[in-house]
């Protein structure tokens, strides 16, 4: 299966198609006719500014919304995402930007959620050994599984968060923002992992504002403004091609901002001495 | 030494990390119980001593609050409305509440007692038609939960009258049922006792299932190179829980010996503190509890959580009220109304389970309404009159109430909500 990576995947069937999707909370257009194509294998960036829409739709890819019109397919199917249950048994996995943790549950039992070992007997050291060798691959620094989430760091907090989604072997797993809270080892750590996932066929879904962590990883970058798409970019494109397609606009606050810091520096360069 | 152990000097897998301070072995065990409760998971600590303030109040008072055959009839008391608060620790769980306890408890007891009595059916299935009945009550507040979108609060104020309503109708003008006393229900509910013999035996089965699971869980942590736990600490626990439970029983046999009433309110709370805590259900229920959305984002199917929670909240409600009937032999007006909504929500919540919804355990209904009861005991007593009485208990509520809303807050601030 590694062998179906980078480039080759584009030849296969898309994990995941999306057209036309659309969802509207009430008098706002959060998305409008989205298209986007995951294939097995490849790690598709999804970047915009905020507002944009990322979140709303990793969340109706996750069954918490449903769109207001448009179709699914998932592994050739058009599929329903009804609710989150119908999402994590079509194998696709979700890391939300809130993280969606019970505070009042230890690590072990937000990890297992939902899909604890043996139902009638919950077996706590078959969860507990799982769960320290799902933390372990993430270098988590993590002192104890068995103190309620409550008492971790947000960044902790968030790797909890990643190792429940590779619990149950997914077939496309999405990370709204996943490297926010994280400090330097444990973000390398993750893109590590989503590298390893990627090579394992999976397709993966990255949500990030950082631009150096989205070209290090991602195979495409989609770009997403005001709901809806606005281009589609390879990691090797220019800074200034993707913040213009982000924001909009060539002439932009991150493009004067670059000049302003410039100016100086030039006119010092040319003073005579 | 273990032969499991893959390498004597290599850490155990959760005692990693530089920073964790490892308390093992006895001083270790109590270490950690002292910095529990700084944080404010107090747990059984407030029980314990309201029940030491208690019985040295009253028994100074009176002595004959703690004479052996007083304390045989506080544990007839506790087990009817105790089976009741055990379904408000379900509830509660969720983070809601079900007030209608009390009404749905009246009406299953008036329902056994005009099935059974007037109408001639047999007792085993009246009882199941009130249990019914009970589950059914619980459905449509779940409806209307889940569907309509109904606060519990202001669903289950609407259910205590409508129920109310429906006891009075059923009993008609005579007002009360008397329910014959030669019956093996109301002998269960009013002499039956366990033989001493067998109450010793059954006063050990808790330390020895300690042990053996305790024993069996260190084998499979050493076995899966995760640290054991103490040894010393497991022993200690299973000894002193032996001992403070024969000696109850001990006592309690100088009278007239130990309820089987509460021989199955004890079975009921040992059944429901299983489900709570080693079932997938009960994990879900605390994560409900706890928070919802990111329970339903795990795909749990929350509405059913919240169903089993109300349906088994007024089935223990409806036992209950079959129970508290045998105790009185008699189905009357009177029942399941006063203070017996109030006494059953106030004993989960003395008993530690938090009314912010999350935390709990079946214990503290066990543990609340022995607290209860005996101040309720106590009080009657002293001959007070019903006016004091009800005063003193809202006091109690309210103490109650303060602490868990201050250790809540004290959970907060150490991180530990
Ligand atoms: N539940 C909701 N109800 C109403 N409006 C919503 C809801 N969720 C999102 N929106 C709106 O949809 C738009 C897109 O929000 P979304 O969270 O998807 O942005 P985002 O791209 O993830 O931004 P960020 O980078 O800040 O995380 C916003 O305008 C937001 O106000
Ligand atoms: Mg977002």
């Amino acid at each position: 299966m590694t062998d179906i990576a980078g480039a080759d995947a584009r030849r296969t069937e898309p994990v995941l198609s999306l057209r036309n999707v659309s969802k509207n909370f009430g008098a706002v257009s959060a998305l409008t006719d989205i298209e986007l194509d995951v294939h097995a294998g490849e790690v598709v960036a999804l970047v915009g500014d905020n507002g944009a829409g990322k979140s709303t739709l990793v969340k109706i890819l996750a069954g918490v919304h449903q769109p207001s019109s448009g179709t699914i397919r998932f592994m050739g199917q058009e599929v329903q995402l009804t609710d989150p249950g119908a999402a994590l048994d079509l194998g696709i996995a979700t890391v939300f930007q809130d993280l969606a943790l019970c505070e009042n549950l230890d690590v072990v039992a937000n990890i297992f959620l939902g899909r604890e070992a043996v139902p009638w007997r919950l077996d706590e050291v078959a969860m507990e050994v799982r769960a320290w060798t799902l933390l372990n691959e993430l270098s988590a620094r993590i002192p104890s599984v068995r103190e309620p989430v409550a008492s971790l760091s947000g960044g902790q907090r968030q790797t909890v968060a990643i190792a429940r989604s590779l619990l149950l072997e997914p077939k496309l797993i999405m990370l709204d923002e996943p490297t926010a809270a994280l400090g330097v080892a444990q973000t390398a750590e993750v893109l590590n992992l989503i590298e390893r996932v990627r090579d394992r066929g999976l397709g993966v879904i990255m949500i990030s504002h950082n631009m150096e962590d989205v070209r290090a990883v991602a195979d495409r970058i989609v770009v997403l403004r005001l709901g809806r798409n606005n281009g589609v970019f390879l990691p090797d494109a220019s800074n200034h091609e993707l913040v213009a397609a982000i924001t909009g606009a060539t002439e932009n606050a991150v493009s004067r901002r670059a000049s302003r810091r410039e100016a100086p520096r030039m006119t010092a360069q040319e003073e005579p001495r | 030494m273990s032969q499991n152990a893959p390498d004597p000097g290599a850490r155990a897998l959760d005692r990693s990390d530089v920073r964790l301070r490892h308390d093992e072995g006895l001083g270790g065990a109590i270490r950690a119980f002292l910095d529990r409760i700084r944080s404010g998971d107090l747990g059984m600590l407030p029980v314990a001593v309201g029940l030491v303030i208690i019985s040295l109040v009253f028994s100074a008072l009176n002595p004959v609050f703690l004479a052996p055959n007083n304390l045989v009839n506080l544990l007839f008391d506790c087990a009817t409305v105790g089976v009741i608060s055990l379904g408000i620790v379900c509830v509660l769980m969720v983070g809601e509440i079900d007030l209608s306890v009390g009404s749905m408890s009246g009406f299953a007891s008036a329902m056994v007692g005009m099935l059974w009595v007037n109408n001639g059916w047999p007792v085993a299935v009246a009882i199941l038609a009130a249990l019914a009945v009970g589950a059914l009550v619980g459905t449509l507040y779940a409806f209307l939960f889940n569907r309509l979108g109904m606060p519990s609060f202001v669903a289950t104020l609407a259910g205590l009258l409508a129920i109310l309503g429906l006891q009075l109708y059923i009993l008609g003008t005579s007002g009360s049922i008397n329910l014959p006393y030669q019956s093996p229900l109301v002998k269960f509910g009013q002499v039956l006792l366990m033989p001493a013999w067998l109450s010793h035996a059954l006063a050990l089965l808790p330390g020895i299932v300690l042990v053996v699971i305790g024993l069996g869980n260190m084998n499979r942590r050493r076995a899966a190179n995760l640290s054991p736990g103490s040894m010393g600490g497991l022993i200690v626990r299973a000894v002193v829980l032996t001992l403070a439970l024969e000696a109850v029983v001990y006592y309690l046999n100088l009278g007239r010996g130990v309820p089987w009433m509460f021989g199955l309110f004890v079975a009921l709370v040992l059944v429901m503190n299983y489900a709570f805590t080693r079932t997938k259900w009960g994990r879900s229920m605390i994560a409900v509890g706890g928070n919802r959305e990111a329970a339903r984002r795990a795909g749990i199917n929350v509405r059913f959580i919240y169903t089993s929670a109300f349906v088994l909240c007024s089935m223990f409600a409806a036992l209950g009220g079959i129970l508290s009937a045998a105790r009185l032999a008699s189905a009357s007006q009177q029942a399941g109304t006063g203070d017996v909504n109030l006494n059953a929500i106030a004993a989960a919540v003395i008993g530690g389970t938090s009314l912010f919804g999350g935390r709990g355990s079946a214990y503290s209904a066990l543990l609340g309404i022995i607290v209860i009861q005996a101040i309720a005991s106590g009080l009657t007593l002293l001959n007070l009159s019903s006016s004091l009485r009800y005063m003193i208990t809202g006091g109690v509520l309210a103490i109650a109430v303060i602490v868990d809303s201050l250790a809540r807050r004290s959970r907060v601030s150490h991180g530990r909500a």
